[in-house]
């Protein structure tokens, strides 16, 4: 019998199966933040119920915390009053109940996603959940791990385990070496584009081939995090050697415990002859770098691409296209060279690693940020990744070029705290959705790389990366 | 007390990919309480101005064009719409926000896997038709104000006498919204089962316990 390697991390974890095909599973890790966790907690206490497994849970406040903290900053410091109850409320939750939290004056504190693996809190073959969408994020490491609902997060709390249907598996196979100013996010950003927001619904995408198997973990993990936009609330790549170097260095298990880790965590990949469900191959060196154009990930183009009209797009489609074009005031743009930008996010959980700060620094060094652009700002990801930059000297490449450096946090990649863009302010950002609204009301947000982001920075407009 | 039937006013949204983010913008995630959602509907579609989690629909400058703010379908219970519903943020939020305006299904050809997953958690039942089905049910619905009736028990739609869909949905989780049951009850019947479970697995795997960092 050959088992896809999301086959093996269900049956490692299938506590029960009942005969209506819904199944327990159980969870080795649950991360948890201010603001899909408080209903959870107040579900407990209704219940008279205390967590099944304190250690399995981690907690950090991310979504609306300030990202120009400074030194010397605390809770009560955070001026936006209802803001401010979401992570007293966390760290009266976690003290309560007695969950391991990094707080928001923690400097190991950042977004959960990228917290958690540096943390070694993400380690292979686990099966792991967080009441936020981008949980796929830690599927690079041969995880089965998705986004969950707050009744679930009270379930997980509860129980330790999940009610779940079993998803249908897909394989995506990128090959190839991609082209110079090509990376990661352009890649993910394509299959996006190919397949549509809901081509992945209802299955877990295994990402495989010869480029996955040479990309760095950073890299692996922007592309499961962006699994959930083409619909897919799993994604997953097989465990090889690259995966146990990152675990080795994130993590502080004793040589004795990796070393019998390692040999499970090696049989943590689908076996050569298992089916898939859906299969699709993708020769990555043909890839351009990509943008977003309009409001869904989906509608994406090559940078250099005419934005699509009416005649590009079957007649059920039409009305879809004709809003998004309106909302972002694309009436008169032929091609996205066209437009001019007012800011620059660098951040999120897709796009706030070392290795993307060190692909935007990379592209920026000696330049300044266009006086077009009114705001540019990077936001590293954790605590970790701020410190290693500034060990990098890449702090000041950005400060140098007029970017602001922040203190990490989910920031403008949904604009709870106070980085958000004006109504009709058009944005590259490097995260992950271009919704209606989602950096701040009426806000206009295009999607693209790092590097592509700090380059719109200097330009003030989309230019070619591989120049 | 049993939800077998649900009737009501049809509200159309002829659009695909409808995300969370629309359904409920950001905003009003600051807040902790589990209920209150309703005023914050659609909330960048059914107001001018910018709202706040504080404000109730009667401080806003309402959007008279759009559908929820006019009648009937201020009392809609039932809403229809295309493609892939509810996908992007996991936000249980959404759901809570469409249950507190009243509605007690949604309609769609696809619904995003977390969204769907959640709406059982709190009584309002996704059903998935197919595209033609989806066609037919707007030229009627959106023409004029129409009422369905949804029977949970048979699994059907109704339309007067016109017309009856059949559709499909797990038996389990039609149970929870047909009964009120509650997840964390149903699975802590099984308590012995996972500990019998977690004891085997922190022997096999004893790295994933007890970790700190
Ligand atoms: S960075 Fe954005 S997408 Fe990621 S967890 Fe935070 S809000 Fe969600």
């Amino acid at each position: 019998m050959s088992f896809t390697l999301y086959d093996k991390l269900w049956n490692e974890h299938l506590v029960e199966t009942d005969d209506t095909s819904e199944s327990l599973i159980y969870i080795d890790r649950h991360y948890l933040h201010e603001v899909t966790s408080p209903q959870a907690f107040e579900g407990l206490r209704h219940k008279k119920i205390k967590p099944w497994r304190l250690d399995a849970n981690v907690a950090t406040p991310d979504h609306n915390v300030p990202t120009d903290r400074g030194n010397g900053f605390d809770v009560s410091s955070i001026q936006d009053d209802v803001a401010k109850i979401q992570v007293v409320e966390l760290d009266k939750n976690c003290q309560s109940f007695g969950i391991h939290q990094f707080d928001i004056t923690s400097n190991k504190q950042g977004i959960v996603h990228v917290m958690g693996p540096e943390l070694g809190y993400t380690l292979p073959g686990m099966t792991i959940v967080c009441g936020d969408s981008h949980t796929s994020t830690h599927g690079a490491f041969g995880c089965l791990a998705m986004g969950i609902g707050t009744s679930e997060v009270e379930h997980v709390l509860a129980t330790q385990c999940l009610k779940i249907t079993k998803l249908k598996n897909m394989q995506v196979n990128f090959d190839g070496m991609p082209q110079k100013g090509v990376g990661s996010k352009d890649i993910i950003l394509h299959l996006i584009k190919l397949i549509g927001t809901a081509g992945g619904t209802g299955h877990a995408i295994e990402f495989s081939g010869s480029y996955i198997s040479s990309a760095s973990m950073e890299s692996r993990m922007t592309i499961c995090n962006m699994a959930i936009e083409a619909g897919a609330k799993v994604g997953l790549t097989g465990v090889d050697s690259i995966t146990l170097d990152y675990v080795k260095n994130h993590s502080n298990l004793s040589d004795e415990m990796f070393n019998k880790a390692s040999e499970y965590w090696q049989t943590l990949k689908s076996d050569p002859d298992a089916t898939f469900d859906k299969s699709i191959s993708i020769d990555v060196s043909k890839i351009k770098p990509q943008v977003t154009w309009g409001t869904s990930p989906e509608m994406t183009i090559d940078f250099d691409a005419e934005i699509p009209n009416q005649e590009d797009v079957d007649e059920a489609s039409y009305e879809n296209l004709l809003l998004a074009k309106t909302y972002m005031g694309l009436d008169e743009s032929k091609t996205l060279q066209d437009l001019s930008f007012d800011r620059i996010f660098i951040g999120s959980c897709t796009n706030s690693r070392i290795e993307d700060l060190r692909d935007a620094a990379s592209v920026i060094q000696g330049k300044k940020v266009s006086p077009d652009i009114t705001e540019a700002i990077v936001v590293p990801g954790s605590g970790m990744v701020k410190a290693q930059a500034e060990e990098e000297g890449l702090d000041k490449i950005f400060i140098d070029a007029g970017f602001l450096w922040r203190d990490p946090g989910c920031s403008m990649c949904l604009g709870m705290n106070p980085d958000q863009l004006k109504p009709y302010e058009r944005c590259a950002s490097t995260s992950n959705r271009n919704f209606e609204g989602r950096q701040g009301h009426l806000g206009r947000t295009h999607l693209m790389s790092p590097m592509m982001a700090a380059l719109t920075a200097i330009n003030g407009k989309i230019t070619d990366p591989s120049l | 007390m049993t939800n077998s039937i649900i009737t009501g006013i049809v509200a159309t949204f002829d659009r695909d990919n409808i995300d969370t983010d629309q359904i409920i913008p950001t905003e009003y995630l600051k807040s902790i309480k589990k209920f209150g959602f309703g005023d914050f509907l659609f909330d960048g579609w059914r107001y001018l101005d910018e709202g706040k989690l504080d404000m109730t629909s009667d401080d806003r400058s309402k959007n008279n064009d759009f559908i929820l703010n006019k009648e009937p379908y201020t009392n809609s219970t039932i809403l229809l719409t295309r493609d892939n519903f509810g996908c992007g943020s996991s936000r249980e939020h959404a759901v809570w926000a469409l249950r507190d305006f009243g509605f007690k299904s949604v309609i769609a050809s696809s619904f995003g896997d977390i969204f769907y997953n959640n709406c059982f958690k709190n009584s309002v039942l996704p059903i998935v038709l197919t595209k033609e089905e989806i066609n037919h049910l707007f030229k009627i619905c959106s023409t004029s104000p129409t009422s369905l009736e949804i029977d949970l028990v048979n699994k059907n739609i109704k339309c007067d006498d016109e017309f009856s869909y059949f559709f499909d949905v797990k038996e389990s989780l039609l149970d929870r919204i047909i009964n009120n049951l509650d997840d964390v009850d149903i699975t802590l019947k099984h308590k012995s089962h996972i500990q019998a479970f977690e004891q085997k697995r922190r022997s096999q795997r004893p790295w994933l316990f007890d970790y700190s960092n």
